[in-house]
Formats: structure tokens, C-alpha cells, sequence
């Protein structure tokens, strides 16, 4: 009689299935067929496995335990499922078997089953008859967060990194030092952070914490490129590191406050190269962002030695050159160092002298301007990131998501060499308003929109309209998995978001 | 309440970093206000500007503590810390410290209080006030101590009035003042009854603060501290989106912290209708509420909210918001709504209730019947807000029915007509109710204790003119749609509205008896809830509790940006007010 009142339920289940949908798959893959034919998942009997033809096998540490890791998220009630078995039902999977191929291991991750399965209320879990070819539209898909401006526990940001695969994210791009604090424990220079941090226990990365960040990242796809911002935005590091920021002067005496990285003295590409050997040792990416935004010269200006180092130099009063000269500096250190340089907009701006393999990065303007940016850069040649569009920490009232959603990065006048210079965008969530009280539900859902414009294909998802009720499930999913994701408007998920 | 949302432009493009230095060099200069504000009360403020620099100094030094921290000779750092917020209507702060240690210090019963151990509200209050105080306390270390300090050992809470309300529920009267006073190893909070007690807790619990050994210390200090406005409230809405329970729980004990009294619960609307209601269980069983056993509230989920926003000090105010709003109703309960129409025929969808039947209004004097039963506070919210016409305009027997009464084409006089009856429903059940303006702007005869809440924000000082010109009672919540959120501090607009400031007799003053921060629930549910109320919402409470001369947004910057850390400190992820950290970040994630 259990077995009849079961059956019952289940086919109260059926009842309740609506045929055809795509179940919150997000980003949208590049080609997918479905069915409504559907199989049947048990806890109990599904597994991952390799396949005999896979070049990688058990002992795959990225594959194993994302194995692990997307079985718990499929059958979230698992362990339940165990008191259950008396029950188990004689309709198993069909077919029996699902298959799953990439390249890499990398590519293995993003072909998460999972989303195409759903549960139905009662114990059952499906999955609907699926073919998908996918494969990221581009190559840099990336998301910054900001740990200078306030102090980002180390949870939050794992937690970050994980919402990020979920939504195909393959860079972390950290933020990790700026004007207000230095959280970045250096063993070379160790006064950074006991100077430099909020507080020099409480708020800082050690290198354990690095590694983890590096390591939970890798077992998710996820590329970890630290920047280290100079010659502005350092207020912070002159706290660890005398002699490193400008004296300012007023007259003749100096003031006593400081401006960005001397770059008149030795001593400061010294200590560069030494900062910088360490970054080379602890990030293992093969690139950095070197920063190079939004120099005040005001200080530089102010300072005698500064002057008549610009007379020496013949740069005349022009400081962009005393600029360029020093970011070429720093561009060789990092060269040197076999590492490729990403940084903002700025540096082409100022038309510094920097390597044919630099990345710049749009942060500035409305589309108008972004787009003028994107034209030039690539037009000279350099590979462009784009991320202006996407400063998500600036909020405002409503479903500011759709704005994010219908940025067309490779909509300027340019040749298609041009356009294939555009490696991709990055998501930016600054810290001024931005802790590990409110990160959370200020990024997901809203970084996914710019998740589906930098995977999926851009004709397939032109429609705003039509992502809004994947997106709806998609966030429901993401608060299922324990991500804080806000809602995108009045309704509800299933299973509510239970914290605080 | 609600416009339709708003076209929004991801505007912003510039790291706004540069302000960052602004603020820090306009912070400096004005800490001397800060400072004079902090020990003095407000209306010594002004007799202070006109003395002279010695006068200045004689009268500061009554504050001693502060006087060092003037001359730069010594910084006291320990009153530095102290972020009163609320700030008190008068306060003395000295630079004396007493050490507080949590095997040495106990909350307790003054003698001659007229509540003891049997007020299990205040025995809740001891030990959440003492588990709030030395929460974080790791190793109380008892060394370190400086010579001057001595331990303070007792908080003696000694209530006056001769039934302290141990058991009651607090109401649009009730005395909240307190009066505190360290200064003897032995301190004494003095209040009326346990509402004052408790606002009189809250207010010790942040003068205690941890020096730079983690030891705990408090200042001798001297307050009397009164609310400007008794009505202080936060409207959460749980039928845009479901808030579970432990959300709500949650922002209770965040209004306690800033001294709110009021939850006005927007339990229904169009969207869903999660009240499980014993009289009418259809109304979220049958599709009203977005899951009938997930997102609903059960009587016992009503009574815990109830119980815990009493336990703080907190009003219950529920709203049942009618004629219009009220979609979600309709689905379990047949013929409630208008069924509207195109031409001659129905065309399957609803509007707001049907004015015109009996069963009606059969069926408000049940439900309201129940609903008085089951929210104590002597309010009811009934709404009465943006009811749409055009259904019941398209409707062949309203319009029969307008023709009958002599209403014409005028559909005001049909709202005022169901309102009128509504009213005297609520009425007979004992209640009083609250209104949203457009009830009063129809001209509906209201009864004379009904409180209008005016949230239009298109001519805000006009309508509480009227409002209060027709002799009601009136609380404002149009400045402070906390939902709508923007880029930025913008907690300052908030903090800058003053709600008396439109042209008024004395009289028509005192009937603004207070404001509501609200937020409603289009884009809000338990991800995001608490983060972006507080602290946004505590300007909102300084504004409603403080003097009116509290309104230096510099101190109010200094005082919030510490309050919020604390919130935090307390397990509330009260969101950052901009650049800097806590001493004990967020950490339940």
C-alpha cells in the first residue's frame, strides 16, 4: 500500500510539470535541444563517473570533488533520501546513462547537469532529454571585488567564488589594496599590512588565506589576478613603506601629507621588484593588474625634487610623462617577471609606451564614450577588457539588472580583427557602501545578467523580457545553494532564503 | 502606497573616492560641536554660543571628560567611543570610568521598584541587555585596572508607577522617558514603567564600551531622556515578498536597538495574502498566499511576533488594506471582489471589493471581528489607499447601485461609501484605526483618535496642514520610502527631514505624533531585508526620538557609523555607511 500511495504521489507530481521549459539554465548554453522526454534521478543510484575514453580519471582532484560537490547540489535532501529506499521506485533512469564531454577539466565544470534537473515537490528528481554544444563566448568573464575600502571576510569571499561558477565566472579579479587599507600580508614586507591594514590581526589575508582563495578558485575554474594599483591609490601602503608615497609640498616645506609612489627614486623600483617577485611566487596566473588609474598630479606638482627631476627627464610640465615613465617601469618589472599586465584605461589614455600584449580595461563613460574607448584601443592594436558598463556596486531603485543585461560589447565601429581583440568584461563591486553584511544580495542576482552577455551567444539572448522568468528560477536555484541572492521583483522561491 | 516602478538609469560612472578625503578633512574641524553637543543639552547649546571663552570653559568643565579631549593634552579615547544612538534629550557624560566585569555586575530589582521577579519581560530584558554588554567578552580580565576606576557591581532598575505594565502591552501613551544615573558603584535606572526601563536599557547597554585591554568600562554618567514623538514605526511588507518569520524576529530586536515602538506589518496585498486567518483559512489556504504551509504565518507565528515585539516594547500594527490592494483576497473568498467588466460581459478578471453587496460587509464584521482578537494594540491599520476605478466603473450593477444612492459619476463617494461602513464595523470591535491620506483627502468622517498617515510625497507640508487643520491626529511617512534605494549616503535625507516644519499653530504641531520608515517589498525579501533597512532606517529613529536641535550630520556620521557597528556586533548585518570597518566584521554568512 506504501507503494501505491507513492505512486499516487507521483503522479500528483506529473500533474504538476510543465513541459518544454528550459529549467533556469544560466548563462544560456550555445546550442541546446530538449525533449520532454525526462528520466527519472534517484539519490541512490545516480552517479558522475569518468568515461573510459576520458583523458582524465579518478584522481582528478578538480573533477572529483566537483563531483562531490554538484551531486549535493542536485540532491540536496540526500541524506534523507537514505530513510527513504524502502520506497525506491522501479521507473530508474531510461536510458541510464548521461554523457558529459570537454577538453579540459576546465570546460567539464561549466557543463553543470545540474541545471537541467529539477525536483518536483515530492522525492523525485528529473532531467529532460538534452543535448547542449557550449562554449563561452569569451574568454575573460571576470568579477572584482574590492577588499581595501572595507575588509572582506574570507566566507564572504568563498562564497563569492562560488556563486561565480555557478554562473560560469572564470576570473576573480581582487582588488586586494587601495587607499584606505593594505589587507594583503606580504612576507617580503611585512609592515604593509601591520601598518597598512584596518587592523593588523583581524583585518588582513595571510598567505594561508591567499592559498585558499587560489585553491577554491582553481577547483572551480576560476583564475585569481590580484591588482595592485600604484602609483595612485596607495595612501595605504606609505603607512608600511616609508619613502615610497610623494611628500607634498606647500611652498617651500613639505606639508606633511603624501601623494602617489615617488617615482623619482630607486628605492621605489626596488621595493616594486621585490613586492612583485612575491606576487609571482603567491598568484600563480600568469596575469597582474598594475592599476595606473586616476593619478592626481596635484602633489607630484607640489614637490621640488619631483620638478627637477621632470627638468632632468625634459618632460617640461607635462605629467602624464612623468606617468608613463613611471608605469613603463613598472609594466618591465612585471614583464620581467613573465607576467602580462592588465590595466585601466587610463595608461592608453595618458599614451604610455606599454608592451603589444597589455590588457586595458574601459571603466569610464556612458556607452557613448565606452564605445569611442573600445574603437581606439583595439584600433591600436592592444587586447581590451570591458567594465564600465558593469559598476554594479552602483545601485539604484528597480530591476537595474536589465541595463547590465543588454550592453552589446562588440557594438562599435571597428574592423572584426578589432572586435576579436575584446577578450571579455568584468562585473566591479567596489567597496565604499559595500561589506560583508549587504555583498551578497548587492551582487547575485545582478551580476548574473553581465554572466550571460559575456558567455552566451548574443542573438540567442537579446531579449530581456524572455531572461527574466530564467533569471527568476535561476536565482531561486543560486538561493537554494545557499547564495544570497535578492529578488528581482515581487513573487517567490520555493524553498525561502532562511539566514538573517 | 505603491507607484509604479520607477524608470531607473544605472547612472553613476566615477568611483566617488574623492570624496572620501572631503569628508575626512570636514569631519575634523567640527569635532568640537560634536563634543559640546554630546555633554550638554541642547538648550544650554544656545546660551553657551553667547558667553564668552571662559564662561565656555566653566561650563564645560562639568563635562571634565570632555574638557581634556579639547586641549589635545589627553585624548579620552574611552568616551570616544561611546555612539549613544538615539542621542538622549539630556546628557552629562564625566571622563571617570567605572570597570565592568561579567562576573562582577548583575542587572537587578531596586528596592521599593514596584516590579520584581515576576516581570518576566524585564527578567528577558536583564539578561539580553547582559548577554549584549559582554557578548563578545572573551578572558574578562580583571587586571589592568587604572588606579582612578572603580567596579561598578549593580544596575538597579527601580520603576514608579504602581502597576509597572509588566504584563501589558504598550500604546500610543505610554510614557517612555527614563532617567539614569552612574555615578556609585551601585547605578540606578529610574522609570515609570517597563517600556521606559527598556528604552532606559538600550541606552546603558551603549555607554558600555571595551578599552584597549577588551576590558568593559562605562562613564560616569547622568541622563533623562524622553521621546520627541510617540509614534516611531517600521513598515515591513509581507505579501510582495514572504519574509519568514525569523526576518521579522530579526528586525524587531534592530527597532529595540534604535528605540522604534511601532511595527506596522503590511501582512496582505494584491500579491499574496500569507495571514492564515482561523475564521476565514481559505483566504491563504486556497492560493492567497504564495504556498499555504510555506509562506504563510500561522496564529502561533503571529502570537510570537506579537510576544517578542512586546517583550521589546513594540507595537503590533497590522494593516488590512481594503478596498483595493486586495487581489490576493479574492482567491479565497468567492463574490468578495468586483468582477469587472467589458461592455456586457464579464471578462473574468477583478477589481477592488464590491462595495454593493451585504455579504460584503457580513464578511468584514467577521473577519475584523477575529483580527481585533488577535492583534492586542488598539490600532488597526485599514488602509484605504490608491483604489482603482475603472473596474468598478465597467461593473452594470455598481453603476445601478451609484444611481440608486445619488453618487452620479462621482466614484469617491462610492470609496467613502464602503469606507464610512468599514469604519463602523471597526469601530463597534473596540478599535481604533489608521488611515492612508486619501481616506481623509475623500472627506470620509473619520472618528476623532483615527491617525491619518500622509505618504504622498508631492505636497507633504500641505497635507499635514490640512490633516492636523481638521484636528487629527497624523504620522509621516512620505520622506522615508526606505525601498527606494539610490547610490550613496543616503541615510543623510533621511536624517535632514523635519516633520514640524510646515506652517502651523502650536496646536496642529502636536498632532504629528510621529513617522514611519517603510519598506516595502517589490524588490525586498529575507536576502536583502535587514542590510538595507539598517542603518538606514536609524535615521529615521534619531529623527523621531532626539530634540529637534540634534541634527549635525558630522556627529550624526561619527555616532551612526559606531551604532551600525555595534547592530553588527549584535548580529544584525547592518549595511557600512561608507569607507572603514568595524572591530568585529559580519560574520553569518
Amino acid at each position: 500500500t506504501a507503494g501505491r500511495f507513492l505512486r499516487l504521489l507521483f503522479l500528483l507530481c506529473i500533474l504538476h510539470y510543465e513541459a518544454g521549459q528550459v529549467f533556469g539554465v544560466w548563462p544560456m548554453p550555445q546550442q541546446i535541444t530538449q525533449s520532454t522526454d525526462r528520466y527519472l534521478l534517484s539519490p541512490q543510484s545516480f552517479s558522475f563517473s569518468y568515461s573510459k575514453d576520458s583523458a582524465a580519471q579518478s584522481g582528478c582532484s578538480v573533477l572529483d570533488s566537483a563531483f562531490k560537490r554538484y551531486y549535493s547540489l542536485i540532491f540536496p535532501d540526500a541524506a534523507d533520501g537514505a530513510r527513504k529506499t524502502e520506497f525506491s521506485i522501479n521507473t530508474l533512469v531510461a536510458a541510464g546513462a548521461a554523457a558529459l564531454k570537454a577538453q579540459s577539466v576546465w570546460g567539464a565544470l561549466r557543463g553543470r547537469v545540474y541545471s537541467l534537473i529539477y525536483s518536483l515537490h515530492c522525492i523525485y528528481y528529473f532531467v529532460n532529454k538534452t543535448e547542449i554544444q557550449d562554449f563561452p563566448r569569451f574568454e575573460f568573464r571576470g568579477l572584482l571585488l574590492d577588499t581595501s575600502r572595507h575588509y572582506l571576510p574570507l566566507n564572504a569571499i568563498l562564497k563569492t567564488l562560488d556563486a561565480m561558477a555557478y554562473s560560469k565566472f572564470n576570473v576573480f579579479h581582487w582588488h586586494i589594496v587601495d587607499d584606505p587599507s593594505f589587507p594583503y600580508q606580504s612576507y617580503s614586507y611585512p609592515d604593509l599590512s601591520s601598518k597598512g591594514a584596518f587592523h593588523p590581526m583581524t583585518h588582513i589575508y595571510t598567505q594561508s588565506d591567499v592559498k585558499r582563495v587560489i585553491s577554491h578558485a582553481r577547483m572551480r575554474g576560476i583564475r585569481v589576478i590580484p591588482e595592485f594599483d600604484t602609483p595612485g591609490h596607495t595612501q595605504s601602503w606609505g603607512k608600511g613603506q616609508p619613502n615610497l608615497l610623494t611628500p607634498c609640498y606647500k611652498g617651500d616645506v613639505p606639508s606633511g601629507t603624501f601623494g602617489p609612489v615617488n617615482p623619482i627614486l630607486d628605492s621605489t623600483y626596488q621595493f616594486m621588484s621585490g613586492l612583485f617577485k612575491e606576487m609571482k611566487s603567491v598568484f600563480p596566473d600568469s596575469y597582474v593588474h598594475l592599476g595606473g588609474d586616476e593619478v592626481n598630479f596635484a602633489c607630484w606638482k607640489s614637490n621640488p625634487n619631483v620638478r627637477a627631476f621632470m627638468t632632468k627627464m625634459g618632460f617640461g610640465h607635462d605629467y602624464t610623462k612623468l606617468e608613463s615613465y613611471y608605469i613603463e617601469n613598472i609594466v618591465n618589472i612585471s614583464s620581467a617577471l613573465n607576467k602580462t599586465p592588465i590595466v585601466w584605461q587610463d595608461v592608453f589614455d595618458y599614451r604610455e609606451r606599454i608592451p603589444k600584449d597589455t590588457v586595458l580595461e574601459i571603466w569610464k563613460g556612458v556607452p557613448a564614450d565606452y564605445r569611442t574607448e573600445l574603437a581606439k584601443i583595439t584600433h591600436a592594436g592592444y587586447r581590451v577588457l570591458l567594465s564600465a558598463p558593469w559598476y554594479i556596486n552602483h545601485i539604484s531603485y528597480g530591476q537595474d539588472w536589465r541595463n547590465s543585461y543588454t550592453v552589446q560589447p562588440q557594438n562599435f565601429s571597428g574592423t572584426d580583427q578589432q572586435k576579436a581583440l575584446v577578450i571579455g568584461g568584468e562585473v566591479c563591486m567596489w567597496g565604499e557602501y559595500v561589506d560583508a553584511t549587504n555583498l551578497h544580495p548587492r551582487l547575485w542576482p545582478r551580476a548574473c545578467a553581465a554572466a550571460e552577455r559575456l558567455w552566451s551567444n548574443e542573438e540567442m539572448t537579446s531579449n530581456v523580457d524572455q531572461a527574466f522568468p530564467r533569471l527568476e528560477k535561476f536565482r531561486c536555484s543560486l538561493i537554494r545553494r545557499g547564495i544570497q541572492a535578492e529578488p528581482l521583483f515581487v513573487g517567490y522561491c520555493k524553498d525561502e532564503y532562511r539566514g538573517v | 502606497m505603491q507607484p509604479q516602478s520607477r524608470d531607473c538609469r544605472f547612472a553613476g560612472k566615477l568611483r566617488p573616492w574623492i570624496s572620501y578625503y572631503k569628508r575626512r578633512q570636514s569631519r575634523a574641524p567640527n569635532r568640537q560641536l560634536t563634543v559640546l553637543r554630546c555633554c550638554c543639552t541642547v538648550t544650554e547649546m544656545a546660551a553657551l554660543r553667547l558667553l564668552n571663552f571662559w564662561a565656555m570653559l566653566v561650563t564645560l568643565s562639568v563635562c571634565n571628560g570632555w574638557l581634556f579631549e579639547n586641549f589635545g593634552s589627553y585624548r579620552n579615547r574611552e568616551a570616544d567611543e561611546v555612539a549613544l544612538w538615539p542621542l538622549p534629550q539630556k546628557i552629562q557624560i564625566s571622563g571617570a570610568a567605572f570597570q565592568l566585569s561579567s562576573a562582577g555586575f548583575q542587572i537587578t530589582h531596586a528596592n521599593g521598584s514596584t516590579a520584581g521577579p515576576s516581570c518576566s519581560l524585564l527578567q528577558n530584558a536583564f539578561r539580553r541587555y547582559f548577554d549584549y554588554i559582554f557578548g563578545n567578552a572573551r578572558k574578562q580580565g580583571k587586571n589592568q585596572q587604572k588606579v582612578f576606576d572603580s567596579e561598578l557591581q549593580e544596575l538597579q532598575v527601580l520603576l514608579t508607577a504602581k502597576d509597572p505594565e509588566c504584563d501589558g502591552y504598550p500604546n500610543l501613551k505610554t510614557d517612555e522617558s527614563y532617567q539614569l544615573e552612574v555615578d556609585q558603584p551601585t547605578s540606578v535606572l529610574k522609570a515609570a514603567n517597563v517600556w521606559g526601563a527598556l528604552r532606559g536599557l538600550e541606552t546603558f547597554s551603549q555607554l558600555v564600551y571595551e578599552d584597549d585591554y577588551g576590558a568593559h568600562k562605562i562613564n560616569k554618567t547622568s541622563i533623562s531622556d524622553f521621546p520627541r514623538f510617540a509614534h516611531r514605526g517600521i513598515l515591513l511588507d509581507t505579501s510582495r515578498h514572504y519574509l519568514p518569520l525569523k526576518a521579522i524576529l530579526t528586525n524587531l530586536e534592530a527597532m529595540a536597538m534604535n528605540k522604534f515602538n511601532v511595527f506596522h506589518w503590511h501582512i496582505v496585498d494584491d500579491h499574496s495574502f500569507p495571514f492564515l486567518s482561523r475564521t476565514f483559512p481559505d483566504l491563504s489556504q486556497r492560493k492567497g498566499a504564495f504556498h499555504p504551509y510555506t509562506h504563510v504565518y500561522t496564529p502561533s507565528d503571529v502570537k510570537m511576533v506579537i510576544e517578542f515585539a512586546r517583550m521589546r516594547g513594540i507595537r503590533v500594527v497590522a494593516e488590512f488594506d481594503t478596498p483595493g490592494h486586495t487581489q490576493s483576497w479574492g482567491k479565497g473568498q468567492p463574490d468578495l471582489l468586483t468582477p469587472c467588466f467589458s461592455g456586457s460581459s464579464p471578462t473574468g478578471t477583478f477589481g477592488p471589493v464590491n462595495p454593493i453587496l451585504n455579504s460584503t460587509y457580513d464578511f468584514m464584521t467577521r473577519f475584523f471581528k477575529e483580527v481585533s482578537t488577535v492583534f492586542p494594540d488598539a490600532y488597526i491599520h485599514l488602509g484605504g489607499d490608491e483604489v482603482d476605478f475603472s473596474c468598478w466603473k465597467s461593473n452594470p450593477d455598481i453603476q445601478k447601485f451609484m444611481d440608486q444612492q445619488g453618487f452620479g459619476q462621482d466614484y469617491k463617494k462610492l470609496e467613502s461609501y464602503y469606507i464610512q461602513r468599514l469604519l463602523d464595523i471597526v469601530s463597534a470591535t473596540n478599535k481604533g484605526y489608521m488611515v492612508w491620506q486619501e481616506v481623509f483627502d475623500n472627506g470620509v468622517k473619520l472618528k476623532g483618535d483615527t491617525v491619518v498617515e500622509v505618504w504622498m510625497n508631492n505636497n507633504v507640508d500641505g497635507e499635514l496642514q490640512k490633516v492636523t487643520g481638521s484636528g487629527f491626529t497624523t504620522i509621516l511617512s512620505a520622506p522615508w520610502y526606505l525601498d527606494y534605494i539610490s547610490y550613496g549616503q543616503d541615510w543623510q535625507k533621511y536624517y535632514k527631514v523635519e516633520p514640524l516644519s510646515f506652517q502651523g499653530t502650536a496646536e496642529q504641531k502636536k498632532l504629528v505624533i510621529g513617522g514611519e520608515a517603510c519598506l516595502w517589498g517589490e524588490y525586498v525579501d529575507g536576502t536583502n531585508l535587514t542590510p538595507r533597512l539598517w542603518p538606514r532606517a536609524s535615521a529615521v529613529g534619531e529623527r523621531l526620538w532626539s530634540d529637534e536641535n540634534v541634527k549635525d550630520i558630522n556627529s550624526a556620521y561619527n555616532r551612526l557609523a559606531k551604532h551600525r557597528c555595534r547592530m553588527v556586533q549584535r548580529g544584525i548585518p547592518a549595511e557600512p555607511l561608507y569607507i572603514g570597518f568595524c572591530p568585529h566584521e559580519y560574520g553569518g554568512l
